[in-house]
């Protein structure tokens, strides 16, 4: 035996340890392949062994060897042989090698289970640790599922060692067997609080992962964390802290300002905890610290010596600002010239974050700038990733918000057209949808961009020549389709045919040479109605004999569509050549084939479409599955509070209301789901947008730069030009303010450009048509500022000025209606007017009804004189801040004229304040960031503070506009008041029932009720009129008897209890502030006194 | 954490860790590429770098590079305290480490590794305890195994 036991040592003497084989592989440079080929020859013969040391040895040198990259998988049921040594020291290597060669299709990882087991339980601590260490790196779902058990039980280990081991590989068996999550986390729970920091930071750990995945159901552990974050000294574990309460204050709103002060504190404490940067999301008081951020960047960037430190800071604040971009883009822009001159950094990753903070910056002055600040990096770009992200870049800073910043779209597209010239890029289809864009949508540029694509098709051999392969040639797509849309602009269309139909084009993709074909079509039709002008006969059947010589290639293609295409225009062109030897004047008909115009559809033209009648949308088509079920299939959602569902009431026709209803709740319901991302303020602003099918105004619009740039033109000229016309524009209009200003000695002070060029001074020169969402009314000779109703109604007549004298009722819709008649008389005398309209003004406040009854779902009204603008309003709490009401204003011209510089002031309360951008004074009016041609609406939204909420309140307010004809313009003014009533404050919450009375319960609440007679409505119309104009919800009901709640902006609780018999009508009303709830009873009383 | 890499100036892998399971082909190919583009860099360039959806935090010691890919929403700052604090704890346990110490003791290395990290979370972030916790499992291989692999000369002699 001990023979045995000495002739195996000496066996193993002679095999080469992990140690001889790496300095063999050093020593093998030039055959290291033949090398190891014998060496795995050599571990084969070892594998072959008893020994188990033999066979570990062996098993080392296959990680080793696997690390190389070579294929170790053939070994894969010897690692489990080694696993399974009841020796630590193999056991070690059999585990290492198992965790760095297995993965999820190993199949002997079945085989290991119970072996895993019994290392699990063993007594020996090291031999658990390394049994788990392995298994974190091989879980599959089957592993997880069956030791799910054996690990939880690990983890009330007594070592904590094994302790912390288990709660960190729980993390993985969460992910692989969601099932275990449910049992597993009260334990959990239960070891943050382990006396052994490591296992607290593990437990951290694996919550702040979870919680990175559902935020929702860990609300519940916030204010453990909160100690944890106060108390703790390990910075490890306060990063994984602040970076789950990143998770979790979108949910919680007011657990961001209880945050504020420990954070800042600790941002103080430690700078290096800044890239913290994560959970800046909502704190705007965080920005203050952040601007050490900024500090920091430029402290850094101003070092000489550019060490990777300083780069490692640059980088990650940077990114802190990419954060804050998103909520304070204030804060951000001042630091534009910093961020610009990153852009110029040596590092890619820094210059990449930089131009994602780009997008921030630009303004109509420095777009041009900015822009060829980055086509200049593009020529220098080395790597195509880096080039391609710029050229992404540029047309998105370019495009943002419809064209928002360009005021020179020739510029624009001599900038797509130098893009083409990239090398190896993969955005050709963007470059190319931009283009198709520009050019639809600008009507003034076409001319311009037809002559640039018609050079582009002339070229096209070096767009394709090289680069085929990437993407460019997409741009084809765009000029092809132009040229041919808009041929009647070309200079030489038959050139561009020609070009068109060259034999080269056969090599484009497929899908291109279909649009080449189909626009070669129209060309044709266009070179036709040209020579048919001309006496000569002979020129137009040669271009008929071009197409039909140069078609047929395209009739051969292996693409369907363009054969089909081809085929079909080769035999029309053929049929009027026939025509034509006939002498027959076709051109007009061919050109009757392409005649109409082509207009841009809106986005949101969907919203268009009525719904039929009969279709719920909100309705289940199938019964949703029970309750229960959903709940096993998601476990993870039982650890949150039970979602608030209350049961409705379910009312089988489905009235206008209850749909409305419907939808704010839903609204609501997406506001406070994490997944949904929420209307953010910056998209509310998005009034350049809104387009619709209905109502397409072009712009007319006179260049005043010169169109024709010879050749391909360098978007450089453009940034001069430009210069040139900003500053005849500012003579201009210090000319006009001068005239004006003589004219109108009491006209309103507008504000005079002597100081430094303003954004809004800066007039883009060509326009884009920007189409509106809302359905224009059709009225003459008025304005009608028409109001957005978001669903949720409410009266409010807002303020008249002047004699308005009836209203026309029409599909819920107020018209003001007005004579002819006193327009002229207006416009002949018109300032004496205007002193009487002052005087009258504040002798006219009509308190309007909602006299539509049930259908109607006006929220407020404003009317004037000339141009009769009505405008309905609706104001609407900031779920978000206590303080904060949006009130959005749809304006909408029903006048003849073209509306400018809309100004729109309110006069402030000490209780209500208008939100003003920084730096203007408090009697400032807002501009209206659009401008209203006849007949166009357009919605804006304005933000107030509000200190306190308990009584309602008017502010009175004015918009200055200027009315432009062809011959004269004029300022006009239009005073209004807004109507805050206390149940704009509420916001509709949902309540479950058992929450409900212990709100009830609780005795903080004062009660107060109310009685109202004669209501003779039906009991489910009445809570839904409550639900619809109050913003309520209904908790429970029973019979004619209903609970309801509501929650203010500023988290009062509001609780009713609507009792019914016959026509009388109670509601006990309980509520923590007394003065809110009389208001809102009052207001109550009111909507149904009105019915 | 994604995985983490270890490969020297010349872009030979020293060490791999993978926290995510995939297939040996994406493993080589990631590594190829990500050797590739971290060795371009130049050395006064931030440790930062975004390659595919992940950020890749890395860092330069000696000959050899410290190479980890985390997702988008995780910290760099404290990947690169990770980094930092397996290199001292590499040290500790070598006694000033140098990259022929990784090479011939790889399978060391991976223990520290897999004492300091689990499933790609920091799983001990005190030093001492690591150490002694490699130390403890170090002792019962000698007295368990018998002898260290690789080493069998004392049986004969």
């Amino acid at each position: 035996m001990a023979l045995k036991i000495v002739k195996g040592s000496i066996d193993r003497m002679f095999d080469k340890n992990l140690q001889d084989l790496v300095r063999g592989i050093r020593n093998h440079k030039e055959d290291e392949a033949k090398y190891i080929s014998t060496c795995i020859d050599e571990i084969k013969q070892e594998l072959k062994q008893d020994n188990i040391a033999v066979k570990a040895n062996a098993v080392c040198k296959l990680t080793y060897l696997q690390m190389l990259g070579y294929d170790v998988s053939w070994a894969a049921f010897n690692i489990v042989e080694v696993m399974s040594s009841s020796k630590f020291t193999y056991k070690r290597i059999g585990y290492l090698a198992a965790s760095q060669c297995f993965h999820e299709s190993t199949d002997v990882i079945m085989l290991t289970t119970n072996q895993i087991r019994k290392d699990l339980s063993s007594p020996n601590q090291y031999d658990t640790g390394v049994a788990l260490t392995g298994l974190s790196c091989f879980v599959t779902p089957d592993l997880a599922r069956d030791l799910a058990n054996d690990i939880m039980t690990l983890m009330s280990h007594t070592k904590p060692y094994i302790r912390k081991k288990a709660v960190l590989i729980m993390y993985k068996v969460f992910l692989k067997y969601p099932e275990s999550l449910r049992p597993a986390f009260p334990r959990l729970k239960e070891k943050l609080e382990d006396p052994d920091p490591g296992v607290q930071s593990a437990a951290v750990n694996v919550i702040c992962e979870l919680a990175r995945r559902n935020p929702k159901n860990y609300l519940s552990l916030a204010p453990l964390f909160f100690k944890l974050m106060t108390s703790s000294t390990n910075n490890w574990v306060l990063i994984k802290i602040i970076k789950l309460f990143g998770a979790l204050t979108p949910l919680e709103p007011r657990l961001g300002k209880k945050l504020i002060e420990p954070l800042t504190n600790l941002i103080h404490r430690k700078i290096h905890i800044f890239s913290s940067h994560k959970m800046l999301c909502s704190q705007s008081h965080l920005i203050v610290s952040l601007s050490r951020i900024a500090v920091l960047i430029s402290l850094s960037s101003g070092m000489p010596n550019h060490s990777a430190s300083i780069q490692v800071m640059k980088y990650l604040g940077l990114l802190a600002m990419s954060k804050i971009l998103k909520t304070h883009p204030k804060s951000v822009q001042s630091h534009k010239d910093l961020i610009l001159q990153c852009l110029d950094d040596k590092d890619e990753s820094i210059r990449l974050r930089a131009l994602d903070l780009l997008y921030g910056m630009v303004s109509k002055k420095n777009l041009m700038e900015i822009v060829k600040k980055l086509m200049l990096h593009v020529d220098k770009a080395e790597g195509t990733t880096y080039r391609d992200e710029l050229l992404t870049k540029i047309i998105d800073i370019c495009s943002q918000s419809n064209y928002q910043y360009i005021t020179n779209f020739e510029w624009y597209i001599s900038i797509l057209v130098e893009l083409t010239r990239l090398e190896g890029t993969r955005h050709g289809h963007l470059i190319a949808s931009q283009m198709l864009d520009v050019a639809i949508r600008v009507r003034a540029i076409r001319v311009f961009a037809v002559a640039q694509m018609a050079t582009l098709l002339d070229n096209a051999h070096l767009l394709t020549g090289n680069m085929q392969r990437m993407g460019i040639c997409e741009v084809l797509y765009a000029a092809a389709w132009i040229c041919g849309e808009f041929s009647e602009h070309l200079e030489n269309p038959m050139q561009t045919l020609e070009a068109m139909l060259r034999p080269k084009v056969a090599t484009l993709p497929g899908h291109i040479q279909a649009v080449y074909v189909q626009n070669a079509a129209k060309l044709f039709a266009t070179v036709l109605k040209n020579q048919e002008g001309n006496t000569d006969s002979t020129a137009a059947q040669e271009t008929s004999q071009l197409m039909i010589d140069r078609l047929p290639l395209f009739v051969q293609s292996a693409n369907l569509e363009v054969q089909e295409r081809a085929s079909c225009i080769l035999q029309l062109v053929k049929y009027i050549q026939k025509l034509q030897q006939k002498d027959v004047e076709v051109a007009e008909e061919v050109c009757a084939l392409f005649a109409g115009e082509l207009n841009p559809v809106a986005p949101k033209a969907q919203k268009k479409v009525p719904v039929p009648e009969g279709l719920d949308l909100d309705a289940w088509i199938n019964e949703p599955p029970s309750e229960s079920e959903s709940e096993d299939e998601q476990p993870k959602a039982i650890f949150a509070k039970e979602e608030p569902k209350h049961s409705r009431p379910r009312h089988t026709e489905v009235d206008e209301k209850e749909l409305a209803r419907r939808r704010e709740a839903r609204k609501q319901e997406q506001a406070n789901n994490p997944f949904y991302i929420k209307a953010s303020p910056s998209s509310q602003k998005a009034y350049q947008e809104a387009p619709g099918v209905e109502h397409i105004p072009v712009v007319q619009i006179d260049l005043s730069v010169p169109l024709k740039v010879p050749g391909l033109p360098m978007s450089d000229q453009y940034v001069k030009l430009e210069e040139e016309r900003r500053q005849k524009e500012r003579a201009d209009k210090k000319k006009k303010e001068k005239k004006k200003r003589k004219e109108k000695r009491s006209g309103r002070g507008r504000k005079h450009d002597s100081g430094p060029e303003s954004e809004e001074d800066i007039t883009p020169a060509h326009m884009v048509d920007i189409v509106t969402e809302e359905m224009p009314e059709v009225h003459r000779s008025c304005l009608n500022i028409t109001m957005n109703l978001k669903g949720n109604a409410r009266t409010n007549m807002i303020s008249a000025k002047g004699a308005v004298s009836s209203y026309v009722v029409s599909g819920g819709i107020f018209l003001p209606v007005k004579s002819s008649k006193h327009k002229k008389k207006k416009q002949k005398k018109e300032k004496e007017e205007k002193e009487k309209k002052k005087k009258k003004k504040h002798h006219h406040h009509h308190h309007h009804s909602d006299g539509g009854g049930e259908e109607s779902v006006q929220n407020g009204t404003v009317e004037e004189e000339e141009p009769l603008p009505v405008s309905v309003y609706d104001i609407q709490g900031n779920l978000q801040d206590g303080s904060q009401v949006v009130v959005s204003v749809i304006f909408e011209n029903k006048c003849d004229s073209f509306l400018k510089s809309m100004e729109f002031n309110v006069l402030d309360s000490l209780n209500s304040k208008l939100q003003r951008p920084e730096g203007s004074g408090p009697h400032d009016g807002l501009t209206v960031p659009f401008q209203l041609p006849p007949g166009v609406s357009n919605e804006a939204r304005f933000v107030f503070t509000v200190q306190s909420i308990v009584m309602p309140q008017k502010l009175k307010g004015t918009l200055t506009f200027i009315v432009k004809n062809e011959d004269s313009s004029t300022h006009e003014k239009l005073d209004f008041k807004l109507h805050f009533t206390c149940t704009s404050y509420l916001i509709t919450t949902p309540c479950y029932s058992d929450a409900f009375a212990k709100l009830l319960e609780s005795g903080d609440l004062k009660c107060s009720s109310v009685r109202l007679e004669g209501v003779i409505m039906p009991f489910h119309h009445l809570l839904a009129r409550i639900c619809f104009h109050h913003h309520f919800s209904v908790v429970e009901r029973i019979d004619s008897c209903a609970s309801m709640y509501s929650r203010s902006i500023q988290g009062h609780h509001v609780c009713l209890l609507v009792k019914t018999s016959g026509q009388t009508v109670s509601i006990d009303a309980k509520c923590d502030e007394p003065t809110l709830l009389g208001n809102v009873l009052d207001e109550i009383k009111q909507t149904f006194s009105q019915c | 954490m994604q995985f983490m890499l270890l490969f020297s100036r010349q872009g030979k892998l020293r060490l791999q860790k993978w926290y995510v399971p995939l297939s040996d082909k994406e493993k080589k190919k990631i590594t190829r590429e990500l050797v590739q583009t971290v060795l371009a860099r130049k050395p006064k360039m931030c440790s930062f770098l975004e390659w595919r959806d992940l950020k890749i935090v890395y860092k330069r010691y000696a000959s050899l590079y410290f190479c980890c890919a985390i997702e988008d929403q995780d910290n760099e700052l404290i990947t690169l305290e990770i980094i930092h604090r397996y290199v001292e704890l590499l040290d500790k346990y070598f006694g000033s480490v140098c990259e022929l110490d990784i090479i011939f003791n790889f399978e060391k290395a991976y223990f520290i590794l897999d004492e300091f990290l689990l499933g790609g979370e920091a799983q001990e972030t005190s030093k001492k305890n690591v150490l002694k916790a490699i130390e403890q499992a170090d002792l019962l291989q000698e007295v368990s195994g018998g002898g260290q692999i690789g080493l069998p000369f004392h049986f004969i002699c």
